[in-house]
């Protein structure tokens, strides 16, 4: 009898341990290993299921040390144990989920064509070539898809221009730069179901005629690029890209390229001159690079998500994707809890669910077990929001109006020994060692906003220099070409705007000014 | 570690032969680059220029825009810590700080008996279960400093 058992292949799931403990497991003669991604649970990680007439049995987290008590009280046939969790899509937090890009994440073996098909892959790109290259727009505009890069721009729209550009040579480009911290969901999809998006590019370069793709991934990455590589050989394998596809006459080339380390090259003008071999240097807009994108030519730049999407939306229909979600906010987003929270992991659900419902009720709170102090949404250049605006929706227009965005959902969490002074510090940090430095304000006033935080820190003419700091705020908004520069600000506003208390400590005991002017000194 | 300039020539004129069908190849080209010789010594720069048919100031400004290229020969092991936000919130840059002076380096540096490279990251995406730190291509998860010590003293 052969009992099959899933271990994830996830790289979250490997950091703690998942690849030892498939190969204690894999050794028992009776088990058929499949290596799936990672349900998203991430605290449960390593989180191993056992097939049974019940179901798919979990157990998790797992350590090495765990195995051989396992197998003695019999977990093959999903026998109770101390780390036995249930049936796994039982699970409350997984269950109250609406898991439409995520799936067949964690359900399915990633590398497995047939697994894929058995799942409804594959069903979206059907459906699409059934259909013309404007119903296939059509469908994708009506779905209310907007960018889940971070700007949430529609993408049906953003496909028509292409289709309507004029070119020979049409490119689609995947943006899994995926650069923000507190955000892996992309890596999480391209890691766990990548025949998901290569659907998805397939799909979208069947709608605006484009005839080559790339998927530019991080180079933090190493799995992900791993698995794409695989599954796109697959893919060529099965007919599903190279010419003829299906047998429909599409012709369609996908590639992966790996990025080198440059924060930048996730906004996505500076993600194609990096294509193209060179520095990334943010490209002004106007031209926009669905009209004059990869080496000139109509180009589609989507995130990893979006194209995701893309496979669920055709085949189940427009109305099915905006049936979720909120004012215009359609669909479902898969929101990332990170940093110091209990239960960090994918939460897939419609927009509209409030943020502490998200940090409280599936994030558990804390992981310290310290009070929640603050929480920072969309990215390092995203807004830190205190608890009192826990109330808040996850919604595009909603987070605007509050000062702060949503991104690409990711949440980080802060306990009460947070100094907010020093992450709006960091925000400075972080904008200069990652500027592309073609601007000024972004290049030089990062630097100067180090400075500037520094000596608030230190408590040096504290009111004069949080004036001046507002005024370099002001200044890096304003004359920033783009979002770099211009929304670092963000963070750091909103730290002295909710968290002005720790812009007003006396500087530590024992600290004195002379120190601080020294270590300023230093650090030039 | 001193190259031998044929042996720079040759891994440079490879790479380039590797990816001649590609678009835009010099990324993927100096990932090769680096992968064979473990950095991008000075004298490929003018090399490559030649064989792409850029200028030595394109290719300089490309090796030196991207994080990822080594402009010296790193130890024999490379541990990178992510210094994100979400690796912060549980305690990164006391980490950092502790690692920073076990090792007696800063970020960028080599140990003096060249055993270990010390790097920076901005997020591995593993932000759930941070604090993520690489050694060598191997992630891990909530690591600390004395399970970090453990790690590196296992590779020896
Ligand atoms: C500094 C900066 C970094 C960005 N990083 C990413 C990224 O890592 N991934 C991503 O998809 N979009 C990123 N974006 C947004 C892209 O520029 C672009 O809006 C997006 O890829 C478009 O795809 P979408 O419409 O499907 O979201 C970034 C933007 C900026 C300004
Ligand atoms: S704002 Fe910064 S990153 Fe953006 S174009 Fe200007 S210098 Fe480059
Ligand atoms: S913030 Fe450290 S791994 Fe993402």
């Amino acid at each position: 009898m052969t009992v099959t058992v899933y271990v994830p292949r996830d790289s979250a799931a490997k950091s703690v341990g998942a690849d030892e403990i498939a190969a204690a497991i894999a050794e028992d003669p009776r088990v058929r290993l499949i290596r799936n991604g990672s349900r998203g649970m991430l605290w449960l990680e390593p989180l191993v299921e056992v097939v049974t007439p019940e179901g798919r049995i979990g157990y998790g987290p797992v350590a090495p040390e765990d195995v051989e008590g396992l197998f003695a009280v019999g977990f093959l046939d999903g026998a109770d144990h101390r780390l036995r969790l249930g049936p796994v899509d039982q699970l409350e937090w997984l269950a109250s989920q609406t898991r439409v890009t995520f799936a067949r994440v964690g359900v399915v073996d990633p590398l497995s064509t047939e697994d894929y098909v058995a799942h409804g892959g594959m069903a979206g790109l059907h459906k699409a070539l059934s259909m013309t290259q404007e119903e296939v727009i059509a469908e994708v505009t009506e779905s209310g898809l907007r960018g889940r890069g971070g700007a949430g721009f529609p993408t049906g729209i953003k496909w028509k221009t292409v289709l309507d550009a004029q070119s020979p040579l049409k490119f689609v480009c995947c943006n899994a730069d995926e650069g923000d911290s507190g955000t892996f969901a992309d890596r999480m999809l391209m890691e766990g179901d990548p025949f998901t998006l290569i659907e998805g590019m397939t799909i979208a370069a069947y709608a605006v005629g484009a005839t080559e793709g790339y998927i530019y991934v991080r180079s933090e990455y190493p799995d992900a690029v791993s698995v794409l590589r695989q599954a796109i050989e697959l893919a060529y394998a099965r007919g599903w890209l190279g010419d003829d596809i299906l047998g429909s006459g599409l012709t369609f080339d996908l590639a992966v390229r790996v990025g080198a380390g440059a924060y930048i090259c996730g906004e996505e003008t500076s993600m194609l001159e990096s294509l193209e071999g060179k520095r990334g240097v943010i490209r002004a807009k106007p031209p926009i690079p669905a009209l004059h994108g990869l080496f000139g030519k109509p180009t589609i730049v989507n995130n990893v998500l979006s194209l995701g999407s893309v496979p669920m939306i055709l085949a189940d229909g427009a109305k099915a994707f905006a049936a979720y979600g909120v004012g215009r906010s359609r669909g479902t987003q898969v929101f990332q809890l990170a940093g110091n929270i209990a239960r960090g992991g994918i939460v897939e659900t419609a927009f509209g669910v409030t943020l502490g419902d998200l940090v409280n009720h599936y994030g558990g709170g804390s992981r310290s077990g310290r009070p929640v102090r603050a929480v920072q949404v969309g990215g390092p250049l995203g807004a830190y929001l205190p608890v009192s605006q826990f109330d808040l929706p996850m919604d595009y227009e909603a987070f605007a109006a509050a000062g702060a965005m949503v991104g690409h959902g990711g949440v980080v969490v802060f306990d009460d020994t947070v100094d907010m002074a020093k992450q709006a510090r960091f925000a400075m940090e972080f904008c200069a060692v990652e500027s592309c430095g073609k601007c000024t304000p972004c290049r030089i006033g990062s630097v100067r906003g180090v400075e500037v935080i520094d000596k608030i820190i230190a408590g040096r003419n504290r009111s004069e220099n949080l004036v001046l700091l507002d005024d370099l705020c002001d200044l890096m908004t304003d004359g920033s070409l783009c979002a770099m520069g211009g929304l670092t600000p963000m963070p750091v506003r909103s730290a002295v705007k909710h968290f002005p208390e720790d812009f007003n400590k006396l500087p530590t005991e024992g600290f004195s000014i002379l120190e601080a002017t020294q270590s300023l000194e230093a650090g030039r | 570690m001193a190259l031998l300039q044929e042996n720079v020539e040759e891994v440079v004129r490879g790479a380039v032969e590797a990816h001649r069908d590609d678009r835009g190849a010099l990324l993927p080209i100096l990932h090769d680059i680096q992968e064979k010789l473990g950095y991008i010594d000075a004298t490929v720069v003018p090399i490559l220029a030649k064989e792409l048919n850029l200028s030595r100031a394109d290719v300089h400004g490309v090796v030196t825009f991207y994080h990822d290229f080594r402009k010296n020969p790193a130890g024999a092991t490379t541990v990178r810590i992510c210094r994100a936000e979400a690796c912060q919130s549980v305690g990164a840059e006391r980490l950092t700080e502790l690692v920073k002076s076990r090792l007696g380096v800063d970020f960028g540096q080599t140990t003096p008996d060249g055993g270990v490279t010390l790097e920076q990251v901005f997020c591995f995406g593993n932000c759930a279960l941070g604090p993520a730190v690489q050694v060598g291509e191997k992630l891990y998860g909530r690591m600390d400093a004395d399970r970090l010590a453990g790690v590196l003293e296992a590779g020896r």
